[in-house]
């Protein structure tokens, strides 16, 4: 991140000061040639000689594995057997991190250097230590609170994103793989091979309208079933609403993780409880197939996504149903309004504008559910013709990719097409929201 | 009469309906209860009603065979650093970006929530080889490192939009009568925010209890295991599949939870509304 320049409060006291012989152009080649000569120029002898130690330490210690980093980022290697392109990759990508620190650094301490000389060339006397110290701190205090968090940031959410967008440009997979092979830049040849070669078509293609189907149908299922359960117990002539909220809320209480696994148990084609206990005994036959059949298993992991999504839905409606003034109903019957009416420009605005942000990253969450689908059934049924399962999302696609198929090149293609997707939707969601705007300062 | 008669039956209906759905939650549930009471251990023999009832499967997991209740720590250990970390962290970051101004305060959190959609497989194989680089592979400390460092974007967005409806007359008498920085930060801002702060906390505590997929990937000695990855090894086995096991330890495990969550339920949506609408 680069860093602005100092505006100290004592600037504008020296605008009628004669200006003196200082040159801030001087400042600055300085501080290019070699971080801190600026500062010294300056006479901030402390602050320069950090700087330099900062950079020799720098240049001692890190310059000859950057530089390595750096070469393995482009070559990826060039033995066979020796060189491991994978962890060149890696150590690529940090050092392309670790330069960029650098080089923010490095602007930080160019630009520090010419605004100080101007401000001296204007007669600016510099202040006591103790106070350019506490200075500092004012400066630098918003920085220090966001630095660790920006630390693990960058190592967990950035460097991994950076590795995965490269892959998609190289022929990493099962077949080519360290150490035995080197793996190269490929350029957009995997995209290219996505759209042109049969088998990865019909299976994007299939696996991509799923995922859409999924998230829009198994998504508003679960608003739409919350909605109408908030409706149904907040209507006054119900009792008990205590324990039947508690009762609605359950399945969101118990872990998804336990749920979704006995589900899966349940929904089992020969000998689990839906076919056993409800459909052979009531319908007769021989049971659904619930599992092995792409259509049957579609509706068994919409059903169940059901059931796990509408309690927080419903407790979030129960909520802001309860905030709405009971007048605006009233002013409503006074002009004869029907039960739907009310509905239509009381209830729902009122429900929809409190809840919208979280209803939205509902269902870029059931865009990205790999745990319901994977659990469930592992993507399956296996469907002829392509090489996802029949309940394959994108997300699960991709995780059979890199870990059964080991076609990390292809896994990491679609993954960048699903970030697009799902981060350009929530952009333009952002875009309406106003937390983000600026607000006043202190 | 005929308006009082409609209204009967509306309520009956709306009864009718709830208990349904009350049906539909209830069965899954009470059935993996039954299952945990049966014999054998597969679950064909198994039935909803047990015919042979026996303990046996929760004498099995807290016997010397088993490791349930080291993965029961190992779980508790994760979660609980994690969900102190995060509202240390969160928290720190969040105050930062709702009071101050400095670079990238405008798009900086913005830009991690959008880079974050982006799905995370492929940073298992990235984050796997770092975590081997700097040696904290099949550590537990590598997984809260990575939980801590996942959940900022999205829980600061929360915090600094509850952060937001602090007003600033406080802070700034405070800072009149002499506090500094992080004097406001303890006194005055944390004081404030407990409710989205217990969110936070509640949040990064459940996660990591059933979050499976990173420690398979990062976990591989039973004894780091944590509970998720043990119970769904019970099932995933393919010589070894033991159903009735799993019921058993998973009713352990989602009892005191689905208590926690109901008892703080409350909490949790007015939390969730004040920080998630402002955002």
């Amino acid at each position: 991140m680069a860093l602005p320049a100092h505006q100290d409060p004592e600037n504008h006291q020296s605008g009628i000061q004669r200006k003196r012989k200082h040159s801030p152009a001087v400042a600055l080649v300085l501080s290019i040639v070699f971080a801190g000569l600026g500062q010294l120029y300056n006479r901030r002898y402390l602050k320069g000689a950090v700087f330099i130690l900062v950079e020799l330490a720098f240049l001692l210690t890190m310059l000859e594995s950057i530089n390595f980093g750096l070469w393995g980022l482009r070559t990826l290697g060039t033995i066979p057997g020796t060189d491991h392109s994978i962890r060149l990759l890696v150590f690529g990508v940090l050092s392309l991190i670790g330069v960029f620190f650098a080089v923010s650094l490095y602007i930080f301490n160019v630009l520090d250097a010419r605004n100080q000389a101007r401000k001296i060339q204007n007669g600016w006397k510099p202040a006591k230590i103790r106070e350019t110290i506490s200075a500092f701190y004012e400066y630098a205090f918003p920085y220090l609170m966001t630095f660790p968090g920006l630390l693990l940031m960058v190592f967990v959410v950035i460097f991994p994103l950076l590795f995965s967008v490269l892959l998609a440009f190289t022929n990493y997979n099962l077949y080519n793989s360290p150490p035995r092979n080197l793996v190269d830049w490929v350029g957009f040849s995997n995209f290219v091979d996505l759209v042109t070669v049969p088998i990865w078509q019909n299976t994007f293609l299939s696996v991509f309208s799923w995922t859409i189907v999924w998230t829009v149908v198994a998504t508003t299922l679960q608003i739409g079933i919350g909605l109408f359960l908030a409706l149904i117990v907040n209507d006054p002539r119900i009792k008990f609403k205590k324990i039947i909220r508690t009762v609605l809320i359950l399945p969101w209480a118990v872990p998804a993780f336990v749920t979704i696994l006995i589900f899966s148990a349940m929904f089992n084609d020969d000998f689990g409880a839906i076919n056993r206990d409800i459909i052979i005994p009531l319908f007769g036959g021989g049971g659904l197939p619930w599992l092995g059949d792409p259509f049957y298993a579609r509706i068994a992991i919409i059903m169940v996504q059901t059931w796990l999504g509408f309690p927080f839905i419903f407790a979030l409606f129960t909520g802001v149903l309860q905030s709405i003034s009971k007048d605006w109903y009233e002013a409503a019957d006074v002009d004869g309004g029907s039960r739907m009416q009310k509905f239509r420009h009381i209830t729902l605005p009122h429900v929809m504008f409190a809840t919208a942000p979280l209803l939205i990253m509902q269902y870029a969450q059931n865009f990205n559910n790999f745990n319901v689908i994977y659990l469930f059934n592992e993507g399956g049924p296996p469907v002829r013709g392509q090489n996802a399962g029949g309940t394959d999302i994108l997300i699960s696609w991709v995780y059979k990719l890199t870990f059964d198929t080991n076609n990390y090149s292809m896994a990491a293609v679609i993954s960048i097409i699903m970030g697009v997707i799902v981060s350009g939707f929530a952009f333009y969601q952002f875009r309406k929201t106003r937390s983000f705007k600026e607000e006043g300062e202190i | 009469m005929n308006q009082k008669r409609k209204s009967r039956i509306e309520v009956a209906a709306m009864y009718g309906v709830l208990a349904v759905v009350a049906v539909i939650i209830f069965y899954p549930l009470i059935w993996t209860v039954g299952i945990s009471f049966n014999q054998g251990h597969s679950l064909y023999s198994s039935s909803i009603i047990p015919e042979n009832f026996s303990l046996d499967h929760y004498q099995w997991l807290f016997s010397e065979e088993s490791d349930y209740l080291l993965w029961y720590k190992n779980s508790l250990f994760v979660s609980g650093v994690t969900a102190i970390g995060s509202v240390i962290l969160t928290s720190l970051v969040a105050y930062a970006f709702s009071r101050y101004q400095f670079v990238g305060r405008k798009n900086g959190l913005y830009i991690f929530l959008l880079l974050q959609m982006f799905p995370v497989m492929m940073a298992m194989v990235a984050l796997y080889i770092f975590l081997n680089m700097i040696g904290l592979l099949d550590t537990l400390t590598g997984l809260i490192l990575i939980y801590l460092g996942g959940q900022i974007p999205f829980n600061a967005w929360l915090v600094k939009g509850y952060f937001d409806t602090i007003p600033r007359e406080l802070d700034q008498a405070a800072r009149i009568d002499g506090a500094g920085h992080l004097r406001v930060f303890w006194s005055i801002m944390l004081p404030l925010a407990k409710p989205i702060l217990a969110v936070v906390a509640l949040f990064n505590f459940m996660m990591p209890l059933f979050d499976f997929l990173l420690p398979t990937i990062i976990l591989s000695s039973a004894e780091n295991y944590t509970l998720a990855v043990g119970l769904y090894n019970f099932i995933n086995d393919q010589f070894a599949n033991n159903f009735t096991r799993f019921a058993a330890g998973s009713i352990l495990v989602a009892v005191p939870i689905a208590a926690v969550y109901l008892y703080l339920q409350r909490y949790l949506i007015s939390g969730l509304t004040a920080g998630g609408t402002k955002g």
